[in-house]
């Protein structure tokens, strides 16, 4: 390899190794994005009714 | 970034003595002094931790020493290169200062090891930061051993006289040293504000469900 070559490589190396890691976190940001969304739509939804039945009173019946 | 590549490649004079290959010196050094920056930085945030007991040094403190192994690979990998080029070696093992900043990084991988085998909480937090702190010793070691070291294979650029390279050299070792500082310091703004955001979003998922 020629001393060029070498110089490249140092600087090709320190390139791919940042975008690497730059490519992680951003996937990483995505799936907090997809979390965010998930739980947006979690707290969006309205509360659970209640299991028990609903008694309705007849005015007039005792 | 950019500027400083252009400098290093296209700027800055040759070297007469090692020629082209001295210009990785405009990316090996300071990648090398961010490594050790980070690595301070994670031990001053462990001090913190436990000088004042708030939980979110613990993370400052992580993300700072990860950023500091990502830029210790570098170093080693760019310092690897760069000595085949210059040396005709890999890697020697009879430089106390290459082995030095190997025990360095080997340490602060062991750090990472030591946290995820414990559990999350406090006891975690105090023992990261104990054995983040016991690193910090390692960094000057590593640092002096250039100048110390009696084989001097490895170039000491910096002596006491001030810079032995020329002017516009050191205009372009200072620009990339600047580049490189600010790509670390948004990295760790970046990766903190993910760490954050994902505590949060585990205790709002914890507190919804």
């Amino acid at each position: 390899m020629s001393q060029g070559q070498y110089v490249a490589a140092v600087y090709g190396a320190v390139f791919v190794v940042v975008l690497a890691y730059v490519a992680i976190i951003a996937a990483k940001l995505a799936r907090l994005q997809r979390q965010t969304t998930e739980l947006l739509e979690l707290a969006r939804q309205p509360p659970a009714r209640s299991a028990e039945p609903v008694t309705r009173e007849v005015p007039g019946e005792v | 970034m950019g500027l400083a590549i252009f400098l290093a490649l296209l700027v800055a004079p040759e070297d007469l003595d090692q020629g082209v290959s001295q210009r990785i010196f405009y990316i090996h050094v300071p990648v090398a002094l961010t490594a050790y920056f980070c690595f301070g930085l994670g031990a001053w945030k462990a001090l913190v931790l436990l000088w004042r007991g708030e939980e979110r040094y613990d993370l400052e403190s992580y993300v700072a020493i990860h950023q500091g192994t990502i830029f210790g690979v570098l170093t080693l990998v760019t310092g690897s290169i760069w000595a085949k080029a210059s040396w005709g070696h890999w890697w020697l093992w009879s430089e106390d200062q290459l082995v030095l900043f190997l025990v360095l990084f080997l340490f602060y991988c062991a750090y990472f090891m030591l946290r995820f085998s414990l559990e999350e909480g406090p006891r975690r937090a105090r023992s990261s930061a104990v054995y983040a702190l016991f690193g910090v010793v390692l960094i000057p070691i590593s640092f002096l051993a250039i100048r110390l070291a009696e084989g001097l294979i490895h170039p000491t650029v910096f002596t006491r006289e001030g810079p032995q390279m020329s002017g516009s050299m050191f205009a372009t070792f200072c620009v990339s040293w600047a580049a490189v500082t600010l790509l670390a310091y948004v990295l760790y703004r970046v990766e903190l504000a993910g760490k954050r955001l994902d505590t949060d979003l585990r205790e709002l998922r914890e507190a919804l469900q």
